[in-house]
């Protein structure tokens, strides 16, 4: 079927317009001074070197630590759900999969949303601590407030993979491991564990990545003050107006997240 | 009988890689013609031009005296079995049989009893509406054929079409495609690497190796005549050795000279010879031409493989007797089972 | 063994409730008789009524709705036309075009989104809903492009050939063996889509204008003035959702099941 083989160039020409374009203005703004309308540009490294003001580090690695928490708790939590899942009878872990991405489909706002009135000052949880005669607890606007945010919402992506993985594998192997004579701990940790992280570093991964370039959940749970990567890149777009200096962020993001990438599959690789 | 197809000079290339290097070959009307070959001979790639999936790079595809090299498969009187069938998993026994049917917008009732007929050809009268991802290999053979031949092809392309079956079913689908074949009576152009159906089956068969052909003969020419040591060695089992034609109907090898029934060869022209293990027959060694010891014998269902060591060479013979190792024997052998061959390379 | 099965089972329970409390939080506030979304003060329908009658939101609504659909529409031909064509070309280029196709997957929502704001406004096209339009078929259609590309490669090479061979036409081929056998990689990337799309926030905010706003952008906007009104719209939202996933997923396992049989 050799006549097939055009039926890509519409895509070719759309993905060129609609992706690899978009992205090369995000280097020119990127690399330029001058304005938002690309009139008079100069070739410059001034956006970059604005990243020496320690707002901005500070931002950077504040993005960095909820990131790499939300992906320490994510993984700490969902691990033992995927593999506890990957026990049940074919068809029950099929439902609970399916009420594991059931969330998923459901607008990210509205979920962040939710928790606002669970915990907030005079919300849901305080009212029931207090009924039950204890004292209310401030996390709304905190870390804690961000970091339930974003667990409940990416979790998800932490456990599919790695229930994928551990359901792809090769079940005599286990058998293998106990007929030479490896207790469960043993087999658990040697083998099952070792087999499942191609699903563990893809979640990882997604959750990292989707973390720390989050910027509505901080925004929500975290208050208005509460600036990660995400929130200055906004901030940068929609009210300072300075494109030149928000693509510059956006890109140091894009670079962060292809270096990790690459890490990541090079670990799969040797793993 | 007349000639169908005309191959004539056909060349192809995949990236830098010539895998036909000028392809002549006749194909006859109601003719059981087999490419044999090891894989990666060109005799699939043959096939698919034929069928029409690939255009030849060079050379013409002469069919009913038109050339169809650029004719797209689904203009050409031509069906094809695949490999693995190539059955549509997504229709039922009979809805794969009519897809062809279906496409030259026949009259429902015509397919219906066309499908039936062909269902009752191969032989699965009661499998009308079965899932054909459900049925066994030898069943699935079976709709692969129904389907391509429902459609009164003039040709019958058969891609190494009992490769995925047990050998049993094998045996069994060989007598079946062969009857089938007489039944309907067109040409069958069938790919196989296994020389045995080759043999058992064809009218022609023609050997390929390395993008040419070899040699074009019937099954029995093929096996006693080899032309060269490739035809030789793949098909059947043979000692091949190299000797010198002294003049016609006289050749060397083992510092012995035998009588032959080969002429028209140079004097003194370098040759090989074809001795098959079965031509070969073990008696007392003042009897024999060529003398030696029995270096170890294996019995192999039939018969005894025995290896006889002589002071040139081991020689592989066939036979129901058995002779102890160790033992000293000669061999003898008559002039017609001395097959000379042109050397390769020349 | 038995005391890890009980630990097991509280501890699905305990993941479950940390995904569905607040989704029940929503929806039972939805009924709040009063405006409050901390106390329930009793049971009433007054925010559904309210969500009718609001025009803004009803717009949204429509919105949404439209943008997913011929999104996914688009985005599904597109994707399902181009996961087909790759499988004929040449590595390179295959490579060169998933690669491609991965930006808009693996790159967060918000440089896409930015990405697309600047490529509007140096075209100079006036934001609105056919610039949103766009860039939802823009990251929905590598969702549908990894979803049926799989599907195409498992494809037997001879099933087409087989098709050719018994007359038909290349277009017939697509329409009756090729498109039967990749459905349900179209499905899952129809399905992909349609919620990708439907859910969007982040790049529809960025790349929307002239006033033009669907449900996430109304939902943002009202976090600020919470209000109940919300909760009835994200309650029947969730509740098309979830009987939509349930069908679909009680649909495909019916077939399974009878295909077993």
């Amino acid at each position: 079927m050799k006549h097939l083989k055009n039926i890509i160039r519409p895509y070719i020409v759309w993905s060129i317009i609609m992706i690899v374009v978009p992205l090369l203005l995000v280097f020119l703004y990127a690399f330029t001074v001058g304005g938002n309308s690309l009139v008079n540009i100069k070739f410059s490294f001034d956006n970059f070197k604005r990243f020496s003001d320690i707002v901005y580090l500070e931002v950077f690695i504040k993005s960095f630590r909820i990131g790499l928490l939300t992906t320490a708790i994510c993984f700490v939590l969902g691990y033992p759900l995927a593999y506890i899942i990957s026990r049940f009878k074919e068809s029950t872990q099929s439902i609970l999969i399916l009420f594991v991405t059931i969330p998923m489909w459901i607008n990210m706002l509205l979920r962040t949303y939710a928790w606002i009135s669970i915990i907030s000052q005079n919300g849901i949880l305080n009212s029931f601590l207090n009924k039950l005669g204890f004292d209310s607890i401030n996390i709304m606007y905190t870390d804690t407030a961000v970091l339930i945010g974003l667990v409940c919402n990416f979790l998800p992506l932490m456990v599919i993979p790695i229930h994928t993985s551990l359901t792809k594998m090769d079940k005599t192997l286990i058998e293998a491991a106990h007929d030479l004579g490896a207790n469960e701990v043993q087999t658990f940790f040697n083998i099952t564990f070792k087999l499942s992280m191609p699903g563990v570093i893809n979640g990882v991964f997604i959750v990292f990545i989707t973390s720390i370039s989050a910027f509505i959940i901080p925004k929500l749970l975290g208050g208005g003050q509460y600036m990660l990567i995400g929130n200055i890149i906004e901030t940068q777009f929609l009210h300072v107006m300075d494109w030149n200096f928000g693509s510059a962020i956006s890109l140091i993001l894009i670079v962060i997240i292809i270096a990790i990438n690459r890490v990541l599959k090079k670990f799969d690789l040797e793993g | 009988m007349k000639k169908l197809i005309q191959l004539k000079n056909l060349t192809k290339n995949f990236d830098d890689q010539q895998v036909l290097k000028g392809i002549d070959l006749n194909i006859y009307e109601n003719e059981f013609l087999t490419l044999l070959g090891p894989s990666g001979c060109g005799k699939t790639t043959t096939l698919r031009i034929i069928a029409g999936f690939e255009e030849p790079n060079e050379g013409e595809v002469i069919f009913d005296e038109i050339d169809i090299a650029k004719v797209p498969p689904y203009k050409r009187e031509i069906n094809t079995v695949f490999q693995k069938y190539a059955l549509f998993p997504h229709l039922n026994v009979f809805d794969n049989i009519a897809f062809g049917l279906n496409i030259k917008k026949m009259d429902k009732s015509v397919i219906k009893e066309k499908v039936r007929r062909m269902l009752a050809l191969v032989g699965l009268s009661d499998y009308e509406y079965r899932d054909v991802t459900l049925l066994s290999g030898g069943q699935q053979q079976r709709v692969a054929i129904a389907r391509a031949l429902v459609n009164e092809p003039k040709v019958l392309l058969l891609d190494e079409p009992l490769g995925a079956l047990d050998a049993k079913m094998r045996k069994e689908m060989q007598a079946e495609l062969q009857k089938i074949q007489k039944e309907v009576g067109i040409t069958f152009i069938y790919v196989t690497h296994d020389q045995e159906e080759a043999l058992t089956m064809s009218d022609t068969v023609v050997v390929m190796n390395q993008g040419e052909i070899q040699q074009i003969g019937t099954p029995v020419d093929i096996y006693n005549e080899p032309e060269n040591r490739f035809v030789a060695e793949f098909i059947g089992e043979s000692n091949i050795i190299e000797a010198v034609m002294l003049k016609d109907l006289l050749v060397k090898f083992d510092d012995v000279e035998f009588e032959c029934v080969d002429k028209g060869f140079k004097k003194k022209e370098e040759v090989e010879v074809v001795l098959r293990p079965e031509d070969i027959n073990i008696v007392k060694p003042e009897k024999g031409k060529l003398k030696g010891k029995v270096k170890s014998i294996v019995f192999k269902g039939v018969h005894y493989e025995i290896i006889v060591e002589t002071k040139y060479r081991e020689y592989m013979i066939h036979t129901t007797d058995f002779y102890e190792v160790g033992l000293k024997v000669g061999l003898v052998f008559d002039p017609e089972d001395i097959h000379v061959m042109y050397k390769m390379g020349n | 063994m038995k005391k890890l099965k009980v630990f097991g089972m509280a501890y699905i329970v305990l993941a479950y409730m940390f995904f569905y409390i607040p989704i029940v939080v929503l929806m039972v506030f939805s009924f709040n008789s009063s405006k409050s979304l901390t106390k329930f003060t009793g049971f009433s329908f007054r925010w559904y009524q309210g969500l009718i009658q609001d025009s803004e939101i009803m717009k949204a609504v429509g919105v949404s709705l439209s943008i997913a659909c011929i999104a996914t529409i688009v985005a599904t031909i597109l994707g399902t036309i181009t996961a087909i064509g790759l499988t004929k070309n040449r590595r390179f280029i295959r490579e060169l075009i998933l690669s491609i196709n991965d930006f808009p997957v693996i790159n967060p929502d918000i440089v896409t989104a930015i990405a697309l704001m600047l490529l509007f406004s140096s075209m100079n096209i006036e934001k609105g809903y056919f610039t949103m339009l766009l860039s939802h078929i823009v990251f929905c259609t590598p969702y549908v492009i990894t979803s049926v590309y799989p599907k195409v490669r498992e494809l037997d090479a001879n099933l087409v050939n087989a098709a050719l061979d018994l007359g038909a036409t290349p277009f017939y081929a697509l329409r009756k063996v090729i498109i039967p056998l990749i459905k349900p990689g179209i499905f899952a990337g129809i399905l992909l889509s349609f919620s990708m799309s439907f859910d969007d926030f982040v790049i529809s905010y960025f790349v929307t204008g002239n006033g033009v706003k669907n449900i996430s952008i109304i939902v943002y906007n009202m976090t600020k003035r919470t209000n109940p009104t919300i909760n009835a719209l994200s309650t029947i939202v969730i509740s098309v959702i979830v009987v939509l996933l349930v069908i679909v997923n009680v649909f495909s396992a019916v077939k399974k099941k009878k295909e077993i049989v």
